[in-house]
């Protein structure tokens, strides 16, 4: 039988991908991973295309670095610094979790119940000081050290 | 019910409750009612209320009202959860504001349309299959299974199909096709039990474009979960014996025979026999 | 099936990045602190320093197999994202068939691009 529908959608849409809400800290760590992952590959395209340049010779190599030595610039690679330090770190917990690792067994349930999310979060949290470690250093190298 | 509860100490709370007729097709609108609260009363129990004394005309699904039939799922404050498994006062004391579950169509006021999400889970044949159809439409005997195998597999057979899972789930907001966290943890509830051998006929629902690589493991559906299924768990397993087969790190299982029937049975001579019984039939 | 292998696909190249990448990043980003340390050099992107790079072997054939599996890693994710809009069939067999095109002509100009220095 066919029924007629006049039922109302109500799908989040996008604002179900980048709004975490009430959900866990796993659900905000997905939405940075998907941006960050979009960020890196637009810089990559352009970087293929910057770096490629090579093939016209030294002089226009030097040209093509100068033009990304402005400030805006400087600021721009931090920036694909950061999503990258942050992008890699989450990678990798992800590549174990994703793939059933560091999470456990599957248990009977009995209440309070315990989940695998729960399990793998100091995953997160020590990947997250890691990242945070390495944004630092970024930072230094960026600013202060390297000139 | 009413003279009872006013004896009891009770706090006034605010229902915000979405409204929408498909009858008139106007746009779904909230609309508040004032709940005498007691402690104790579920969201369920302040929505029977609302029923019975303002407003008859107000709409939602439920029956067991003891988190077991699982038709009763809700967005409440801004989170999918069971109403009848829920008391008001853990979650508010001021004002609850309930809409219906998000990433499924609204029929009427608080009820979901469930049917494609029902059709989800027949798509992943949530039934034991056996490879021998002759013993499976007419068994010889049991099939053996360890409490260690049940445990592999126990909690996911614990799911209510209330869909909470999918409206916290990132990719069922735009994704329609997507087979979905509950779904795809029932197809391994089935490959998981040693007793089974369809893993193969799954494949499709479980392993192409609409399958467990749509999940990014946001994690929330194991989080909403109000029996400990753990969605999010079993669909990483399921991706984990994937990778494993794919780089033939994991040998395919190992079969399960049939049992002997009782009449083949040879009771252990170790075992005294049981007294002879008393009542007659 | 055949999706789940190529997301198979996708997290092995995410690691093969995240080894090469990591080398590339130390040397690129955290020159300074290596240098202090005294290993690698002052300038990194200093042309007579890229253009040394580009002639070690080693050098040549690790950015080529970085562009290969970042490039596939990236494009994927990619499309990936784009299936999940529950798009038209048509709109997504052209993303598909665009995003691998695009892939294969960067792998081929970048690689291209390596070689080509090397060489000379
Ligand atoms: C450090 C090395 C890297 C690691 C360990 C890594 C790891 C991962 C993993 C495990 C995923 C899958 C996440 C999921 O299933 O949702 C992923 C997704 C993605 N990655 Fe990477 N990645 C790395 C570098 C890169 C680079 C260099 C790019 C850009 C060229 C990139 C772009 C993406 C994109 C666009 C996605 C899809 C995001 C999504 O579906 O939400 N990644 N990455
Ligand atoms: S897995 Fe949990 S949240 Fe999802 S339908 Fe089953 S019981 Fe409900
Ligand atoms: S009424 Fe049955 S689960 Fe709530």
């Amino acid at each position: 039988m066919k029924v007629e529908r006049l039922h109302r959608k109500n799908n989040l849409g996008l604002a179900g991908w980048i709004r975490g809400g009430r959900y866990g800290l796993e659900r905000y760590a997905y939405t940075l991973h998907r941006i960050t992952g979009l960020g890196i590959l637009l810089y990559f395209l352009l970087h293929i295309f910057a770096t490629s340049s090579r093939i016209w010779g030294p002089e226009f190599w030097e040209k093509t670095m100068d033009l990304f030595e402005k400030p805006v610039f400087k600021f721009g690679e931090y920036l694909v610094f950061v999503a990258f330090a942050y992008h890699a770190l989450n990678g990798i917990r992800l590549f174990i979790t994703e793939l059933g690792f560091g999470m456990g067994k599957p248990q009977r349930p009995v209440i309070p119940y315990k989940n695998a999310v729960r399990r793998q979060r100091p995953l997160l949290i020590v990947a997250m000081i890691i990242a945070f470690v390495l944004i630092v250093f970024g930072g230094l190298d960026f600013y202060l050290l390297g000139n | 019910m009413n003279e009872n509860n006013s004896t009891k100490n009770t706090t006034t709370v605010i229902f915000e409750i979405l409204r929408y007729n498909p009858e008139t097709g106007e746009k779904p609108k909230m609309q508040e009612y004032n709940v005498q609260v007691y402690k104790g009363m579920t969201v369920l129990d302040g929505l029977n209320w609302i029923k019975e004394n303002l407003d008859p005309s107000l709409v939602w699904r439920s029956s067991c009202r003891m988190g077991v039939c699982g038709s009763c799922g809700m967005f409440i404050n801004g989170y999918p959860r069971l109403a009848c498994n829920n008391q008001i006062l853990k979650i508010s004391n001021k004002k609850l504001q309930i809409k219906p579950l998000p990433n499924f169509d609204i029929i009427r006021d608080l009820v979901p349309d469930l049917e494609g999400f029902f059709q989800k889970h027949k798509s992943v044949k949530p039934y034991l299959i056996r490879k021998d159809i002759q013993e499976q439409n007419l068994p010889t005997g049991e099939y053996f299974q360890s409490p260690d195998e049940l445990t592999n597999y126990i909690q996911f057979a614990y799911c209510i199909k209330c869909g909470l899972c999918l409206s916290a789930c990132p990719t069922v907001a735009t994704d329609e096709r997507f087979t979905g966290p509950q779904a795809l943890a029932q197809a391994w509830r089935y490959n998981s039990d040693s007793r089974d051998e369809g893993s193969d006929e799954r494949i499709k629902a479980v392993h192409d474009e609409i399958g467990a690589s749509r999940c990014h493991f946001a994690g929330a559906c194991s989080d909403v979960c109000p029996k400990g299924v753990d969605p999010s768990f079993a669909i990483q397993l399921l991706k984990q014996d994937f990778f494993l087969k794919t780089l033939k790190l994991r040998k395919d299982e190992k079969e399960t025979h049939v049992i002997p029937t009782a009449k083949k049975y040879v009771p252990n001579p170790k075992i005294p026999e049981a007294p002879k019984p008393t009542v007659k039939k | 099936m055949r999706e789940s292998k190529l997301w198979v696909y996708h997290l092995i190249a995410g690691a093969v990045i995240l080894v090469l990448l990591g080398i590339h990043m130390f040397i690129m980003h955290l020159d300074a602190i290596l240098y202090s340390l005294g290993v690698g050099s002052q300038n990194p992107i200093d042309s007579g320093v890229v253009f040394a790079r580009s002639k070690e072997l080693f050098f040549m054939i690790t950015y080529i197999i970085l562009l290969g599996t970042a490039l596939y890693h990236g494009l994927y994710g990619f499309k990936n994202i784009l299936m999940e809009l529950t798009l038209a069939q048509k709109s997504e067999k052209f993303i598909s068939g665009f995003l691998t095109l695009c892939g294969v002509l960067l792998f081929a100009y970048g690689t291209f691009a390596a070689v080509f220095v090397f060489m000379k």
